[in-house]
């Protein structure tokens, strides 16, 4: 049963918030030990919260568009009085004295908070194999990875564990484990849903957003949390987009693009590389389904998208590193005492980062030293801003652009850990609209040659969501 | 002002970057507030101590203060970017400051110190302070302490640091340019400026260069500066230190030092190498601040008159040099003592009686009864003694200078009367006398101030002193001619 349908048979009191919080638990019960979506599961505040709305709906009030409706939250958003740990040691134990601008927005629709889901630590990952707590599943595959870094979120949905999940975007962290987990995620605009609340990873290019089983529940859920927010000086001053009512306005007319640059494929010389071949022919027959469908359908080049990941990796760990210092044993989380307060700091550190926060920390830190800062730091911006006009340009042509969401489908656990840069290949196709700042989704396409599922990434410009939704729309319903 | 030269053949050259809390409301990126004192740990929130998912918001009076601030030293207000200042610190709880880096929201400016003189001014740029650390055993310094207590009170409190050109020339420069900087401050509301509470800081850049050379000298900062004493003190021991570095053949290292107040001296905290590498990089959480012409037009209207100008308008209505209004500016009596001259009083015996009775304040006094007092004291009503009494009952209590004279019994002494006595005394002292009509300048004042005494002396104070000169020099001319 969708999100919204849900929603509206709790608002019609045809069933209660309970009944649907109990099955869900019943669901986690069944398969959580398997996959390990959770860090934490809420089973008593998210039934509290369900009498709740079922207490309101008998009072005669309308808890919200969401009433309801279980959601499950990437454990970096912070939750009032609730284990918020980044998939870290280093915060184990800390409970936020507030919620996340978005959280609240949830339960202000009705919605009833299931759990915080595991993730890569401190969202550095691609397959949520970076958590201090244990890797997650993929619930089509358990033998897979379900991408990341929000694989808790991306799993809990694809398990059947919550309709509807949140998780952060960086640079894939939603669209990619969508992907690897035949769901649906969004990365709005940057701006368009607040971050306050959420733990920062990279403040310039981080963006919480949804997922959800159909692209209608992530639209439900993209216009509960969207909207402006003074806790947050980069919220842009507009109201939630309205997505529900352009979800059935189909492409008709539209110029859509596909990024020779995200392609790869022999023919593709100035391309990413590792696009596998049947990840390839899904989103040619993608593109089909929208030229089909009435939009014009052309090949389009973003030339700078391929420096994107090399950006990336300057600019994501440069902000990271400082924003990462302040977990240093004084105040929260975490303490390994020591002798003097720069020793406890150390020791802190060391005892509570994992391998992969290390090495960014330290990346980060190189690439703005004196004397390294022009060339690394400086450089990766010029980066940003070259891809940005080469967005604008392509997008003076086209009203939307398609890619792969990632070059592959789910790949086996530990498959990839070994080598740092074979994993950060695997958001080559969503970086760049990080580093634009522009709005992306996964929509599942059917599956790869091993039978799991394929995403398709619909890009869009700055605050086009709607436009976005539409081609998503008529994406879920041809695909394969 | 102008001798400096403590350490002869060497001139000493100073900029300082002076820190000022901002007096806002509430904090420079959170709604917790900006207050000083309280219980420790109570006027905070997530922003202040740094938690995980916090976001900073600018608090829009901090940068209207920082405006008024560059306008107040002309200096360019332009549009800025609030950067990260990366470094580790307990009571810094985001373990980096959010400050100005590249782009500060003031940039070239000016200060006119009273005599004159203009200071100049690099850059004064927002930023947050930290919390404030107290180390417990081990003589409170951080790496001997048994622990620490923090107070994030403080956190996020707005800061200014104006940051001056190496343009003093000797502590006394440098007192004054902070003494002055300070009156500006409290002058347009931006800061209350109390070194002792530190909501205002100084730091003290000395280099030292031949007398007669220009290039200058690599300097030290001086940190850990209280008041305006133990600035002046520190600048004193820091330039003696390098010179002597420099005459003994050795050279002078750049370093930041520590100026301790009890051993009145200042130490190393750290060399040039071991600098901190800040790692400065754009805020990503804030947006770059524009201010609109409209904006700063309006902030420039509302901006209440500076001492600066306080000083001149005083130097215009009494008929005297800026420098020499300067005290009263600074006392903020010049509004009574531009009304009195306008009430009709004598400029000199205004700014006398402002500069030395009114040390305390001004009380209940107010401009009409203060011109009508000085009216007395010209008119030959009271004398300058007389004057002072009164002016003092003035300022307890206020009221009518008449009535307070006739209180006191003062009455203006008959002409005759002291005529006789003048003639009197000068031929009770004829050596004296002889020394008046003939002596040198010098002597003849001497021996004016001998005779004036001997009249007061035998008055009991009650003899106008001006009429006492006007008859000793109306005998001397009788005599000389």
């Amino acid at each position: 049963m969708s999100a919204r349908s849900t929603a509206d048979a709790v608002r019609a009191g045809e069933r209660s918030a309970r009944s649907v919080v109990e099955e869900h638990l019943a669901a986690i019960d069944a398969r959580e030990d398997e996959i390990h979506a959770f860090n934490l599961v809420m089973a008593d505040e998210a039934l509290t919260q369900a009498d709740d709305v079922d207490r309101r709906i008998a009072e005669g009030e309308d808890p919200g568009p969401l009433a309801g409706v279980p959601v499950a939250l990437k454990d970096n958003l912070c939750t009032r009085g609730i284990d918020t740990t980044c998939g870290s040691r280093i915060l184990e134990g800390w409970r936020p004295p507030y919620d996340a601008t978005a959280v609240e927005r949830l339960v202000a629709a009705g919605a009833v908070v299931i759990g915080k889901t595991n993730c890569d630590e401190f969202a550095m990952g691609s397959s949520t194999e970076n958590s201090a707590f244990g890797p997650t599943r993929n619930p089509l595959d358990t033998s897979r990875v379900p991408g990341g870094s929000s694989g808790g979120s991306a799993a809990a949905v694809a398990a059947g564990f919550a309709p509807l999940a949140l998780g952060s975007d960086t640079g894939g962290s939603i669209r990619q484990p969508a992907a690897l987990c035949g769901t649906v995620g969004v990365k709005p605009t940057y701006g368009r849903v607040s971050r306050y609340g959420l733990v920062a990873f990279g403040s310039s290019l981080d963006q919480v957003g949804p997922f959800a089983a159909s692209v209608e529940d992530a639209a439900l859920l993209l216009e509960a949390i969207g909207g402006h927010d003074p806790r947050d000086s980069t919220s842009i001053p507009e109201a939630s987009p309205d997505l529900l009512g352009v979800l059935g306005q189909g492409v008709e007319g539209l110029r859509i693009g596909i990024i020779s640059e995200l392609m790869g494929g022999p023919d593709q010389a100035a391309s990413v590389e590792g696009i596998a071949e049947d990840v390839r022919a899904r989103v040619e027959q993608a593109a089909e389904a929208l030229a089909a469908a009435g939009a014009t359908v052309e090949h389009a080049s973003v030339p700078s998208t391929i420096y994107g990941l090399s950006a990336y990796y300057l600019i994501a760990p440069a902000e990271a590193s400082s924003n990462l210092a302040r977990f240093d044993g004084v105040r929260f989380g975490l303490r390994v005492d020591a002798d003097t307060a720069p020793e406890m700091n150390t020791a802190t550190r060391t005892a509570g980062f994992g391998d992969e926060v290390k090495r960014r920390i330290m990346l980060g830190t190189y690439a703005l030293s004196a004397g390294y800062y022009d060339a690394y730091y400086g450089r990766s911006q010029k980066v940003r801003t070259l891809i940005q006009r080469d967005f604008s340009r392509a997008y003076e042509s086209f009203d939307l652009l398609l890619s792969p969401t990632a070059p592959t489908t789910a790949f086996p656990l530990g498959d990839k850990t070994d080598d740092p840069m074979l994993m950060y290949l695997a958001d080559v196709c969503t970086i760049p609209s990080n580093l634009a700042g522009h709005p992306a989704m996964s929509v599942p396409f059917g599956t790869g040659d091993d039978g799991l599922p394929v995403g398709v990434q619909v890009l869009a410009p700055a605050l086009a969501e709607a436009t976005m939704f539409r081609a998503a729309a008529v994406l879920e319903g041809t695909a394969p | 002002m102008s001798d400096q030269a403590l350490i002869p053949g060497w001139e000493v050259v100073i900029g300082l970057e002076v820190h000022a809390e901002l007096a806002t409301v509430t904090k420079m990126f959170s709604s917790a507030l900006n207050r000083f004192g309280g219980e420790p740990n109570t006027n905070i929130d997530p922003v202040s101590l740094g938690l995980p998912g916090s976001l900073p918001v600018l608090n829009e009076k901090a940068v209207e203060l920082a405006i008024r601030v560059g306008l107040a030293l002309d200096c360019v207000i332009q549009p800025s970017v609030f950067s990260r200042k990366n470094y580790f610190y307990p009571d810094m709880p985001k373990d980096f400051q959010i400050s100005q880096y590249d782009l500060p929201i003031n940039g070239i400016g000016s200060l006119e110190l009273p005599d004159g003189r203009r200071i100049g001014i690099e850059r004064a740029h927002l930023e947050e302070d930290t919390g404030k650390s107290t180390h417990v055993g081990g003589g409170g310094r951080i790496h001997e302490a048994g622990h620490s207590l923090i107070d994030y009170n403080r956190s996020g409190v707005p800061l200014i640091e104006i940051v001056s050109a190496p343009d003093m020339r000797g502590a006394e420069d440098a007192r004054a340019y902070v003494s002055e900087l300070r009156s500006i401050l409290v002058a347009i509301g931006a800061s209350d400026g109390k070194m002792e509470e530190g909501s205002m800081r100084v730091d003290c850049n000395v280099s030292v260069r031949r007398q007669g050379t220009t290039e200058l000298g690599t300097r030290c900062e001086v940190k850990n500066i209280n008041s305006l004493r133990s600035m002046g003190r520190a600048i004193e021991y820091e330039a003696r230190r390098q010179v002597d570095l420099l005459e003994s053949g050795e050279r002078v290292q750049q370093q930041t030092r520590h100026w301790n107040e009890d051993d009145g001296r200042t130490h190393k905290l750290r060399s040039k190498e071991e600098a901190y590498d800040y790692r400065y990089f754009p805020e990503p959480d804030l947006v770059p601040v524009e201010p609109s012409e409209e904006w700063i037009a309006e902030i420039r209207a509302a901006l209440p008159m500076l001492p600066r100008e306080r000083r001149r308008r005083l130097a215009d209505a009494a008929g005297v040099e800026p420098s020499d209004t300067a005290l009263t500016v600074q006392r903020g009596m010049d509004d009574l003592a531009v009304d009195a001259i306008a009430a009709g009083a004598d400029a000199e015996r205004v700014l006398v009686h402002v500069e030395n009775n009114l040390a305390d304040g001004a009380g209940e006094l107010t401009a009409a009864p203060f011109a009508a007092l000085v009216a007395m004291e010209t008119g030959g009503d009271l004398t300058a003694t007389q004057a002072k009494t009164v002016l003092a009952d003035l300022v307890a209590s206020g009221g009518d200078p008449a009535a307070h004279a006739a209180a006191h019994g003062f009455e203006a002494m008959d002409t005759s009367e002291l005529e006789a006595l003048v003639d009197r005394i000068i031929a009770q002292h004829p050596d004296d006398w002889d020394g008046f009509v003939g002596g040198d300048d010098k002597e003849r004042r001497k021996k004016a101030g001998f005779f004036v005494g001997q009249v007061m002396k035998a008055t009991r104070g009650q003899a106008d002193g001006r009429i006492v000169n006007e008859l000793l020099a109306q005998r001397a001319d009788g005599q000389g001619a």
